[in-house]
């Protein structure tokens, strides 16, 4: 219970939690702003973004302006979005160089589709967990959140949210959600071993990521044998199968129990006995 | 707010399919100067839907005389680069409101930041 009463998420909603009192810490507060930049350092570097190219992102809870500060001085432009009022009048003090606006992230985004080339959110996604009012459903909330977040993003780009989750079940609710809107992706853990120093990082991918392939005839020196046919001597084994694995084999059995967590189904663990064969009986 | 953030901002209310482009009604536009990068300026021109671009523009009063269409490889035009970015950056809407252009629902824009809350029947 002491440890409960600790998590913010559990004292007021967070227009109400961070007010003046609460806001001036994140412009006061050493200690605050060193952790928020830290962990506003590596999100960015999980975004994988092209190098030497100004990007047009998003944060979501961006507060009084700490992550955006970083995302500026790497020269991007941002927008922020944040419900508290308090917090924003802080990152205006401060003279941050993004847009803000106010809003509610269980609303939904209010973006064009294709609008933004990643999204970043520090400590802000474990509040959409907590169902404020009656009529907040937490798994309602995710799923429009986290479906316009999809839409307002370019495809191949990156959503990193780094979050406090409060036990295991937060943390399933919050990804099958996520899955359910089409993202791909899934948990970066930081120092798991360290109890102070540990992490959480969602790291969440809207398409596919990748480069684009380079054009022919841009590079010569290093494609001047493919005129010939590779591999010719292997069999093609499972030829009429396309992408599907052959029954009952191991990567089937995987693909199958992937398919149903999907879907949202109980499903047991991958372990090393999944699909391994027995040994004869008579 | 800045006009690039205006080009992106649709209504999320519910019931609401469109909801685009929202009607700027100003009643304190200030001109901030930001620095020019002409790489970041054409690589968001292809995200912009011109036509509300040009007239929100048209509506604040700082239209630089942008041209109706997108004009031809603007890669490689500065001065028209320019005139995009004071647009898109630089012209901030500082108090007034955004109206959907649908459910005429209005959204009310306080010291630049505008506030996109919905109410409990709308979401």
């Amino acid at each position: 219970m002491t440890s409960n009463c600790r998590r913010p998420e559990h004292t007021a909603p967070p227009d109400l939690f961070y007010n003046e009192v609460e806001a001036r810490k994140y412009s006061q507060n050493s200690r605050m702003i060193e952790i928020q930049t830290q962990m506003s350092e590596r999100a960015v570097e999980l975004l994988n973004l092209p190098e030497g190219q100004p990007c047009f992102l998003l944060d979501v809870g961006c507060g009084s302006g700490l992550s955006g500060d970083f995302l500026s001085e790497e020269g991007h432009y941002w927008v922020g979005v944040d419900i508290s009022t308090a917090m924003l009048d802080v990152a205006l003090d401060r003279e941050v160089e993004g847009d803000l606006l106010v809003g509610d992230m269980g609303h939904g985004m209010p973006f064009r589709p294709g609008t933004f080339d990643g999204c970043i959110s520090i400590s802000a996604l474990q509040w959409l967990c907590n169902a404020d009012k009656r009529s907040h459903s937490p798994p309602k909330r995710l799923y429009t959140f986290f479906s316009t977040l999809y839409s307002s993003l370019s495809r191949g780009s990156r959503a990193i949210f780094q979050l406090y989750p409060e036990n295991s079940e937060q943390l399933e609710l919050i990804t099958t959600q996520a899955m359910r809107a089409g993202f791909g992706g899934g948990m970066v853990v930081d120092y798991p071993n360290s109890s102070k120093a540990k992490k959480f990082f969602l790291c969440l991918f809207a398409g596919v990521t990748g480069s684009l392939p380079k054009g022919l005839g841009t590079e010569t020196s290093d494609r001047a044998v493919s005129n010939q046919v590779q591999y010719s001597g292997q069999r093609c084994r499972f030829k009429g199968m396309k992408g599907k694995s052959a029954k009952k084999g191991r990567d089937w059995i995987l693909e199958k129990k992937e398919r149903r967590r999907r879907q949202g189904r109980e499903v047991r663990a991958d372990t090393k006995y999944t699909a391994r064969q027995r040994k004869p009986h008579f | 707010m800045k006009l690039l953030t205006h080009n992106m901002l649709t209504s999320h209310v519910k019931g609401v399919t469109k909801g685009y482009p929202l009607l700027i009604k100003a009643t304190e536009v200030k001109v901030n100067e930001v620095d020019f990068n002409p790489q970041f300026v054409s690589r968001m021109i292809p995200k912009l839907e011109w036509s509300a671009l040009v007239q929100a523009a048209d509506e604040l009063g700082h239209r630089q005389d942008l041209p109706v269409e997108l004009v031809p490889e603007y890669e490689k035009n500065e001065e028209f680069l320019k005139k995009v970015h004071r647009v898109l950056l630089e012209v901030e809407v500082i108090e007034g409101c955004l109206r959907c252009p649908e459910s005429g629902r209005e959204f009310p824009i306080s010291r630049g930041i505008p506030n996109m809350l919905l109410n409990d029947d709308e979401v």
